[in-house]
């Protein structure tokens, strides 16, 4: 019993009960094959997973820090990258290359707009959002290039029945808990988002610190735009949108205090898997896109108000 | 014996779980003045939030008049004449007095209230304030802070319909000089004899002695004793509050410390800012006169925004700790390590047996009362989370240590603690930076700058530290 209720208290344990029960639920009613769910889960939460622990990263600096130009870096990275490899092999690090500093430049502008105009971080994200979208469909021009044919048959590839992809987010996954729980870099975003002016008169870099924080987000976005448009074989101006409120409601639904301060790594896998595992356990009940989105949306309400009832326990 | 106006009986309140009132009953009869003493913390404006409807015991009840009363709260206790002068002043300062009145007396309204608003107000502070010369059209913003103290005294007295039977003077004569103070306490013992009821908090003790009928002293939550005014002596009530007799004992040993190096420095408005290495400088005058801005602008000046400090500069202990001081999400470790980290990491790590080591030897060394260092901070009683934040900043290597009024909320012990810590840190060739406003602790710092109006208004030092000396200087030249 002990070990249950400490385990009930986790936040993330929330969305891997959910997760699994919709799991459980599409094979058993719905007939699916646990093989191929499974994978299939895996591959598509993998995108979600690198995008929302960008996310996380931001959010945890606390109320007001949010990164909304996620879905255009994406679109941005992934077009831009391919465009560069242009379906050579040789190319495959150049690409890789580019999509960083991509994500690196829109993290610099992100956070020279929050800065230096004193624009609030939605404002901010969302204008640059624009930009950046601009500037994709401007180098992409309608044109739909294919990957190298490495990469296009590493992202969907398995390793030992495991999703590549899949594999990325798990290395993205320990480092991002590494730094949140080990370093000194994630004990300061975190006091950051308890409280900024303590964290100041604590003597912590808040800029800094904040500043590197955005610039990981959108790094990370850049990354899965990069993935992404080499899984689906071509880069899409629409391919980042999903992404834009799934990564917050992967963030939320993984248990990190949307106030900000605490986060939560192994949550935002919980919830990434239930996002997908939802949407194909209602497509397999054959039921019409209206009623699966409204399905959906009361599906992520009941399990944000199972798993706010939770107390935060010390850390 | 005249029926009560309110009498509080048995009543607890309780935030988490500090006990800030524990079982206190206490009637105020019609043509009374009762003197309210006690530390800070004792209860005094927790009993008088109860007593003007603000807060609602956790137990115990409220009567009025001889009859109980089931739902008391802000607006009962105003129709009853219950009327309160804050210790924070609680005007609008974007509004005129006469404004600021019609707030106050909301059935002044309808056609022609401005008229009638400054009649009641002018009036109140005529006989108040006789010879006053506040222009009642001003905006409350712009009248200097003892102007603003006097026409919130003025307003409480005020009488627009429904009479004041008792008022709540908390700390009423904090930004008053002495002759103002004096028109108002003479004001207070009229009212008081045309058989209104006054409960006066102050600090100042002869004032309570010479205008108090019935004093009551409190600690910790309680009353401890209760007597008529004239059984009392002041040498009595400093005893009763439980506070140590403060005498040159408690003065540290005079140091010489001319020849020292300048730790910090900070030059702008009035007298320059100057704290030698090992230097205990302690920041006076009244609050909110440009002391905690001082202190903010000296960290800001040593502190990096962008690049961690690899030999940082300050450390900042917060005297408002919900504000800038405690991470409400965190352990006690984590708490106490947070501006440390860089010494208690590798390669960006924080390695995790250094960082409890640690926290281990400031639990004993600072007394930090927990059973395990890994529970919740909020779990810490107040005074207790204080002594988190002075480890927290004392454990850094910075050189100067700043000081926002540390010692609010913490209890005489643990002080004496802290006190003798700052001296021997401070013997070390650490640089305090104390601003406080408890004269005892003033008092102990080798030198001490006297703040008025956001400037330096003078500098003393050595025995020129002294209780007259300091007010004389926060209050030259404000008094109206």
């Amino acid at each position: 019993m002990r070990l249950l209720d400490r385990i009930s208290r986790r936040p993330w344990i929330w969305s891997w009960f959910a997760a699994f029960l919709a799991w459980f639920a599409t094979i058993v009613t719905g007939g699916a094959s646990t093989l191929g769910l499974s994978q299939a889960a895996l591959t598509f939460a993998a995108f979600s997973i690198i995008v929302g622990i960008g996310q996380m990263f931001v959010i945890t600096l606390g109320p007001g820090n949010i990164d909304l130009s996620v879905p255009s870096t994406m679109t941005l990275a992934g077009t831009v990258a391919l465009k560069l490899m242009d379906v050579d092999n040789a190319m495959i690090l150049p690409g890789l290359m580019i999509a960083v500093l991509i994500g690196i430049a829109v993290g610099v502008f992100n956070y020279a707009l929050i800065k230096a105009l004193r624009i609030p971080p939605i404002i901010a994200t969302l204008s640059m959002s624009f930009i950046i979208q601009s500037a994709a469909i401007w180098t992409n021009r309608g044109l739909r290039i294919k990957p190298p044919s490495v990469l296009a048959d590493f992202t969907t590839a398995t390793t030992l029945g495991v999703p590549n992809v899949s594999l990325v987010a798990l290395v993205i996954s320990v480092c991002a808990w590494f730094l949140l729980e080990k370093t000194i870099y994630g004990r300061w975003i975190s006091a950051i988002g308890q409280s900024m002016p303590a964290a100041r008169m604590a003597g912590i870099p808040v800029d800094g610190t904040r500043f590197v924080t955005y610039l990981f987000c959108a790094v990370l976005a850049a990354l899965a735009g990069y993935l992404l448009a080499c899984f689906s074989g071509g880069a899409a101006l629409n391919m980042g949108t999903e992404y834009l409120l799934m990564s917050i409601a992967v963030v939320v639904l993984g248990g990190t205090a949307v106030a900000g301060g605490d986060s939560n790594v192994p949550g935002i896998w919980g919830a990434s898997l239930f996002m997908f595992l939802v949407v194909s356990m209602l497509n397999t009940y054959g039921l019409g896109a209206g009623i699966r989105l409204i399905m959906t949306g009361l599906i992520i309400i009941s399990v944000i108000m199972l798993a706010g009832g939770r107390q935060p326990g010390a850390r | 014996m005249p029926k009560a106006i309110i009498e509080v009986a048995d009543a607890k309140v309780s935030f988490g779980a500090v006990k800030a009132l524990d079982g206190v009953t206490l009637a105020i009869a019609p043509g009374e003045c009762v003197g309210l003493v006690g530390h800070n913390g004792a209860g005094k404006s927790t009993i008088v939030s109860v007593i003007n409807g603000g807060l609602a015991p956790h137990q115990g009840s409220i009567a009025s008049d001889g009859e109980v009363l089931a739902r008391y709260g802000i607006n009962a206790a105003r129709s009853r004449g219950v009327r309160c002068v804050f210790q924070e002043l609680s005007l609008c300062p974007n509004l005129t007095v006469v404004e600021n009145t019609r707030i106050l007396h909301r059935h002044l309204g309808g056609l022609g209230w401005r008229r009638r608003a400054k009649q009641v107000i002018e009036q109140s502070l005529d006989a108040i304030f006789p010879g006053h010369d506040i222009n009642t059209d001003r905006t409350v913003g712009d009248l200097s802070i003892a102007e603003r103290q006097m026409v919130e005294i003025a307003m409480a007295f005020s009488d627009a319909g429904i009479a004041p039977r008792l008022i709540i003077l908390d700390e009423p004569t904090s930004s008053l000089d002495a002759s103002l103070a004096e028109q108002m306490l003479a004001h207070v013992r009229r009212f008081v004899a045309s058989g209104g009821s006054v409960i006066l908090i102050s600090h100042i003790l002869h004032e309570i002695l010479t205008t108090a009928s019935r004093i009551v002293v409190m600690k910790d939550g309680r009353i401890v004793a209760e007597r008529p005014a004239a059984a009392w002596t002041e040498h009595g009530l400093v005893e009763a509050m439980g506070s140590v007799v403060k005498g040159e004992a408690h003065r540290r040993a005079m140091r010489d410390l001319a020849d020292a190096p300048v730790a910090i420095e900070h030059v702008g408005r009035g007298t320059p800012f100057r704290a030698r290495r090992g230097e205990i400088v302690g920041l006076a005058g009244l609050a909110g006169h440009g002391q905690t801005e001082m202190l903010m602008r000296l960290h800001a000046a040593s502190s990096a925004d962008w690049l961690p400090r690899r030999d940082p500069a300050v450390t900042f202990v917060a005297g408002d700790r919900r504000l800038n001081g405690i991470f409400e999400l965190w352990s006690i470790l984590k708490n106490l390590s947070v501006a440390a980290l860089g010494d208690l990491a590798q390669h960006g790590v924080v390695k995790g047996d250094a960082e409890a080591e640690r926290a281990g030897e400031w639990k004993r060394r600072i007394e930090i009362r927990t059973p395990d260092m890994a529970s919740h901070i909020l779990s810490l009683s107040g005074g207790n989370q204080q002594k988190v934040l002075f480890a927290r900043a004392l454990s850094t290597r910075a050189p100067v240590v700043l000081m926002d009024d540390p010692m609010r909320g913490v209890d005489v012990g643990t002080k004496q603690e802290v006190y003798e810590i700052i001296r021997q840190e401070a013997a070390r060739g650490r640089t305090f930076v104390w601003y406080s406003t408890e004269m005892e602790e003033v008092c102990l710092c080798d030198r001490v700058y006297v703040f008025r109006e956001g400037a330096i208004a003078a500098e003393l030092q050595g025995d020129a530290v002294t209780e007259e000396n300091i007010l004389a200087a926060s209050f030259a030249g404000l008094a109206a």
